[in-house]
């Protein structure tokens, strides 16, 4: 049912343009993977040419171990679902859905009886006379995913398809998303800009950037241990902090900056120009100085967010640097204009090699 | 009408509304009530216009139920009055017309609307153009050479061997179509081009990813998305044929004769105005019955077109 994809060396060349460059990636049958990255990284040209609608320059797609190589869209085991869905409009929901298998000569009551069924799985039953245009956005991304999922293909591939949804649904479509590929076990490929949507949603996230793929790992290790600058501030916010390594090795180093000698992880790729990569929910506000990775602040500003209060402190240099506070009732919030200490646990800061992107 | 006053100001909205008002007036309403007038009245000596032989009547009309004949239309003998034989010949080719012109701009309205890249489209549309910079007449007679028995055509078709003698392309109704479909087949090009183009290419790429064929994605989703645009490029190549005089005129042969033809007689040859403008109301009112009908056959509304 299911179907693995393996990248093997794509590129993918637009004149001068190379906008997916050397990308390899195995991706397990049944797995949600997403391709995570800015707007012109590469990503929607990798879901085409997944999906057969452009052609690699170099380098072979493999689906379930089969090269894809000259087959046509309409003969993939893939099925798309398209950023702005593509419903047909002149059809209504139920031949919207059954179109694969009307395309495959499926009798006609066969193709009602399954665009129900399939109503029925996204949760939109009796949807089926209705006409496109007198549904809701949520209603629609419903329709376009059981459209995808009629012609039972191994692997989804999904351009992002909640952007267009307002904050709440987006969340709410999340989690049926989820579900939906849970039940089906079909292969999601999901692109997107939105490092929340990734990070919720999948098994493993590719973070791309200038078409590359700068680390492929489970959402909790892009997010904990990025390999580089590019990946650390795309997936979240961060303090950072150009300096150099003082005593390099594995492990724990020390990292000179302009406020301070911070001892910080240091990634196996540190070398050549580096910065150090603090997330703000991992500075600690104290009144007197820490034992290590202490730095005096000012209290310059303090924002209440709800869930967490963000604290910005500046330094004696003029670095403004970032604390978030969880507001759990125990938090105290300073008044601007306070004296404090910023610390961070070494091994939740990481000195990072600055290559790529940001 | 708020909008255009603020935009250009009284005096020339006051000039845009005159103008149209006279051409709609003068050019258009006026002339048609007075041929609509005179064409109830008989044809009568100058002393006699006004006098009381000047009665309304329906005479005029009756006129095309003269003078039954035996004739064919597509290969099927028919008896019926020769003004009627004419008409319906007119409206079968028109229709055919039609249907050709659909054949041909159908493909190249999707060709300039989703396949050809958007650099080389104003080239394109140049050549498509540079035809109609010439006057009509002229078109009509440079077909009338090409297609003439000894003409280029023939030589052309002689010298790649393709036929063995000359075909004698102005025969029947043969040179009046080519000639029509050549003269109109823009405006069924263009209404298309512009409904295809409105057409969402992700929807093309979703039937296509879906698995269908490149006929079904025309069948199923360019067709039916272009319907309107179809229908009214149908609807104004089939008025603008039966309506057309120059070209069944130069491209005709002995034994064609086109509805306009038969007013043009009755106007100009036999100087009766009045029964010819029976025939041009009869020609635009059993057009317009003859075009509702068919767009009812299809499901098209008025105000598809109108978009």
């Amino acid at each position: 049912m299911s179907a693995g994809i393996d990248l093997d060396n794509v590129c993918c060349d637009f004149g001068s343009f190379r906008a997916v460059d050397h990308v390899n990636v195995n991706i397990q049958p049944g797995e949600f993977f997403s391709f995570l990255g800015p707007s012109g990284c590469g990503k929607t040209t990798i879901l085409r040419m997944i999906s057969g609608f452009t052609d690699p320059s170099s380098g072979a797609i493999r689906i379930g171990g089969k090269d894809m190589k000259g087959q046509r869209p309409n003969q993939r085991p893939t099925a798309l679902i398209f950023q702005n869905l593509a419903l047909f409009p002149l059809m209504p929901i139920w031949e919207n859905i059954s179109f694969g298998l009307e395309v495959r000569g499926v009798d006609k009551a066969t193709r009602r009886k399954k665009a129900d069924e399939l109503l029925a799985l996204v949760d939109l039953p009796d949807a089926g006379d209705k006409m496109v245009s007198q549904l809701s956005g949520g209603q629609k991304q419903r329709v376009a995913i059981a459209r995808a999922l009629a012609v039972e293909p191994s692997v989804m591939l999904l351009d992002e398809p909640l952007s267009a949804l307002d904050l709440k649904l987006r969340q709410h479509m999340r989690a049926e998303l989820r579900a939906i590929q849970k039940r089906t076990g079909v292969t999601f490929i999901y692109i997107t800009h939105d490092q929340g949507e990734a990070l919720a949603m999948s098994d493993r996230v590719g973070v791309m950037s200038q078409g590359r793929l700068q680390q492929v790992a489970n959402p909790r290790d892009i997010y904990n241990n990025p390999v580089n600058g590019f990946v650390a501030s795309f997936v979240g916010e961060n303090n950072i902090l150009p300096g150099s390594v003082q005593n390099p090795g594995a492990g724990i180093a020390s990292f000179e900056t302009a406020i301070g000698t911070f001892r910080a992880r240091l990634g196996d790729q540190s070398k050549g120009d580096v910065k150090l990569y603090v997330r703000p929910e991992h500075m600690t506000l104290l009144a007197a100085a820490g034992a290590e990775n202490s730095v005096p602040v000012t209290v310059a500003d303090v924002s209440f967010e709800g869930n967490f209060i963000a604290v910005q402190g500046v330094t004696a240099n003029g670095t403004t640097l970032t604390a978030e506070l969880r507001n759990d009732g125990s938090a105290t919030v300073p008044a601007p204009g306070t004296q404090m200490h910023m610390t961070f646990d070494a091994a939740r800061a990481a000195i990072l090699p600055n290559t790529t992107g940001a | 009408m708020q909008d255009l006053l603020r935009r250009y100001g009284a005096a020339l909205t006051a000039a845009f509304i005159l103008l149209t008002g006279f051409w709609l007036l003068v050019l258009v309403i006026l002339p048609n009530i007075t041929l609509f007038e005179a064409s109830f009245r008989p044809y009568l000596p100058v002393v006699d216009v006004g006098g009381p032989r000047d009665t309304y009547s329906l005479n005029n009309y009756a006129k095309i139920l003269d003078n039954s004949v035996d004739g064919s239309i597509l290969g099927i003998p028919v008896h019926m009055p020769v003004h009627i034989l004419t008409f319906l010949l007119t409206i079968t080719y028109s229709a055919l017309v039609t249907i050709l012109c659909f054949c041909l701009a159908y493909p190249l309205a999707f060709y300039l609307s989703k396949v050809v890249s958007p650099r080389s489209l104003p080239t394109l549309f140049l050549m498509l153009f540079v035809p109609l910079w010439v006057s009509e007449v002229l078109r009509a007679f440079a077909w009338y050479i090409i297609l003439a028995l000894k003409g280029p055509l023939n030589w052309f078709l002689l010298t790649l061997g393709l036929i063995d003698a000359p075909v004698r392309w102005i025969a029947g109704y043969d040179g009046i179509i080519i000639g029509l479909v050549y003269t109109y087949v823009l405006f069924m090009v263009f209404p298309i081009y512009n409904a295809i183009q409105s057409l969402d290419t992700n929807q093309i790429e979703a039937a296509d990813d879906l698995g269908a064929s490149w006929w079904r994605i025309h069948w199923r989703i360019v067709l039916p998305h272009s319907k309107p645009g179809i229908a009214s490029g149908a609807v104004m190549v089939f008025m603008l044929s039966a309506g057309s005089l120059l070209v069944p005129s130069l491209l005709g042969s002995p034994n064609s004769n086109w509805f306009t033809q038969t007013i043009q007689q009755w106007m100009l040859e036999s100087q009766d105005w009045n029964t010819g403008s029976a025939y041009a109301f009869m020609l635009l009112i059993l057009c317009t019955v003859f075009v509702s009908l068919v767009m009812r056959l299809f499901r098209v509304k008025l105000t598809d077109i109108a978009k």
